[in-house]
């Protein structure tokens, strides 16, 4: 891929007896949020590690930006901003001192705080220490401790974990805004859900592994799973429900009646003609539904 | 601002808006010095008591002589009594020219003080009498500064003590606290060099320590402690400096390998008590077996100990610096090295 900005090939990395990453190949393009899913102790960190520099491989190479990241390579650093899945915080400092701080550590004018706190909707907290903030809060403060010097890509380790569904939403506002910039993201998350939502493209990890990589629209349709279409039970019995024109399988669980079908179309203008329509949702399968395919197992975080 | 600076704010406010840390620092010698002054401080207390009835030019001379608490009494019998009954260890009544002294000879101690005391007071009254001139002149005084009292001795080894704790244990937390909070990781991926962290922790230390030492001896100079320092008290400037960087060194290497707080804490304590007793902190070394005065040579506490006593009080001049400047410096240097060794960015 011509400008890509990322190129990790071949990577491994033992701990002990266990291949934590056991052959990861990907490329990050500029401007893309790339997401690397998958469950706890899937390989997700370590991978990002190595892509930062932090670790080495014992197989494989990375570069960034064209340039290796390992060993420590400082021409690249200001390039790149990290997240790391602590907070590293300075003890006892304000939101601002934290960025000032870290403002000066890339040579970065102290100003760039303010600028930063505004972006990830901090500024009311900026006289505030870092141990007073909330989980969702710090979160944020940590992204922008990672954006201050305006670098090229941003490495997010995990930056929803923990966070209450609200929190989560405030961040994913974050993250669409740092996109809007113009940033290269790369993302560990271990909700699905979000990935589908946030990322241009993501790589579906377990054990260490690759299993699949695309963008998220694309791995859904791929799996050729039924649509669910659910309306209120009662409109129609599950006999008649199941004599419809496409119906895999109806299903009635006491609140909804849930028909399966792999031509939702048939099924929808069918259900309009006989005005069984209330309540209607819709649900096409979710990444989880290519994770479960992929692996043979339902998908827990 | 540099990343050098900003780092040491950065710690400088960390510091200084943990009241923990700044109890431990500023509070806790001071506390020390106050319980120290207490215990070895009121001298006059140890002095041997004397009942005394009647007065005279040798009750002048014994309460002059402060080698006695003189207490006056009324009757020579009441006196007697408390001699008898314990509470006193020898008793006097002047009548003119003769002089009465009944002692209990069970704290032979006392006895031999009291008898020894009054004989001379008593031999110089009667040289006095003759108007002839001693035969033999006695000339007799205290090596020391003549305002040396226990307070002299107890600052700068409290003080040293204090300048350890305070920077062993500064050094070793900040570096496992984080490494742990991965500050230490993140540090790590900004364009900033080691040089540049270790030396802006290094400034925090000796700023800190400065600090300690100013606060402590203004508080012991207070009438209430009445240090009085030598003429050359600011040579102890660069000792407190050299004093701060070995401990800093020691703080760095158990920060290097010690994985949790907890861990860091309980190995600064092992190694800052047994050094404060054998580097003399608390109570001269002279009575202690001469292969451990040996070992506390090695100890850079020790060293500022020694080096601040010569030159906050005994006045000694820049000659005093030579040997513990050279053994701080050394110090510093191996067990610099070793934490450079054995010092990690990451836990695993």
């Amino acid at each position: 891929m011509s400008g890509s900005t990322i190129v990790a090939d071949g990577l491994r990395k033992r701990y002990g007896d266990l291949w934590a990453v056991d052959g990861v190949s990907f490329t990050v393009g500029e401007g893309e949020f790339f997401g690397i899913l998958g469950p706890n102790g899937a390989g997700k960190t370590t991978t990002l590690e190595i892509v930062e520099g932090l670790r080495r491989p014992d197989e494989g190479t990375v570069l960034l930006l064209g340039e290796s990241p390992w060993p420590r390579n400082p021409k690249l650093l200001p390039r790149i901003g990290v997240q790391l899945q602590a907070s590293s915080f300075f003890e006892r400092l304000t939101a601002r001192e934290q960025l000032e701080t870290f403002a000066s550590l890339y040579g970065v004018s102290r100003g760039t705080a303010a600028d930063m706190l505004e972006l990830v909707g901090l500024a009311d907290k900026a006289n505030t220490r870092e141990n007073k903030l909330s989980g969702g809060q710090r979160q944020r403060l940590s992204i922008a401790c990672a954006l201050i010097h305006d670098p090229d890509i941003v490495f997010l380790d995990e930056p929803t974990a923990a966070l209450d569904p609200q929190a989560r939403r405030n961040l994913w506002d974050v993250l669409r805004a740092i996109r809007e910039r113009g940033k290269t993201i790369v993302y560990t998350t271990h909700h699905l859900d979000e990935a589908e939502v946030l990322c241009d493209r993501v790589a579906i990890m377990d054990r260490g592994r690759i299993l699949a990589m695309d963008p998220p629209a694309t791995l859904v349709r791929g799996l050729d799973a039924p649509t669910h279409v659910m309306v209120e039970r009662g409109l129609l019995t599950v006999a008649q429900a199941t004599e419809l024109p496409g119906v895999d399988e109806a299903r009635d669980d006491g609140v909804s009646l849930t028909l399966s079908t792999r031509r939702p179309a048939v099924v929808l203008s069918t259900l309009a003609e006989r005005g069984a329509l209330d309540g209607l949702q819709v649900r096409g399968a979710t990444l989880e539904d290519v994770f479960l395919e992929l692996t043979g197992r339902e998908y827990r975080a | 601002m540099t990343a050098f600076r900003s780092l040491s704010t950065a710690m400088f406010k960390g510091f200084f808006r943990e009241r923990t840390a700044l109890f431990f620092a500023f509070l806790m010698p001071l506390m020390f010095l106050v319980i120290f002054g207490l215990i070895f401080g009121n001298s006059s207390g140890n002095k041997t008591k004397i009942g005394v009835v009647g007065d005279g030019p040798v009750v002048t001379a014994l309460s002059q002589s402060g080698a006695l608490d003189v207490q006056r009494y009324d009757s020579f019998d009441a006196a007697l009594q408390k001699v008898r009954g314990g509470d006193l260890p020898a008793a006097l009544a002047v009548r003119g020219n003769e002089i009465e002294l009944r002692y209990a000879a069970s704290d032979t101690v006392a006895a031999g003080t009291v008898q020894g005391v009054v004989g001379a007071v008593v031999d110089k009254a009667n040289l006095a009498a003759t108007g002839r001139p001693p035969l033999i002149r006695l000339d007799s005084g205290q090596v020391e500064d003549s305002s040396l009292s226990a307070i002299q001795y107890l600052t700068p080894g409290i003080l040293s003590w204090g300048l350890a704790t305070s920077a062993i244990f500064g050094a070793a937390l900040t570096l496992v606290n984080w490494r742990k909070k991965q500050v230490l990781r993140r540090i790590r991926l900004a364009p900033v060099g080691t040089g540049t962290v270790i030396s802006s922790r290094l400034l925090v230390t000796v700023g800190v320590s400065v600090l300690q030492a100013v606060l402590f001896v203004a508080v012991a100079m207070t009438p209430v402690f009445g240090l009085k320092l030598a003429g050359q008290w600011w040579l102890a400037l660069p000792l407190l400096v050299l004093g701060s960087l070995s401990f800093f060194s020691i703080g760095v290497l158990v920060g290097s390998f010690a994985k949790t707080e907890e861990a860091a804490t309980g190995i600064t304590n092992v190694i800052v008590l047994p050094m404060a007793f054998l580097s003399g902190t608390f109570f001269p070394l002279q009575n202690a077996p001469g292969w451990l005065q040996a070992v506390s040579q090695v100890l850079p506490l020790r060293h500022l100990n020694d080096g601040m006593v010569d030159v906050l009080v005994r006045g000694k001049g820049i000659e005093a610096l030579a040997l513990p400047s050279a053994v701080l410096i050394g110090f510093t240097l191996v067990v610099g090295f070793a934490a450079s060794r054995v010092f990690s960015w990451e836990d695993s």
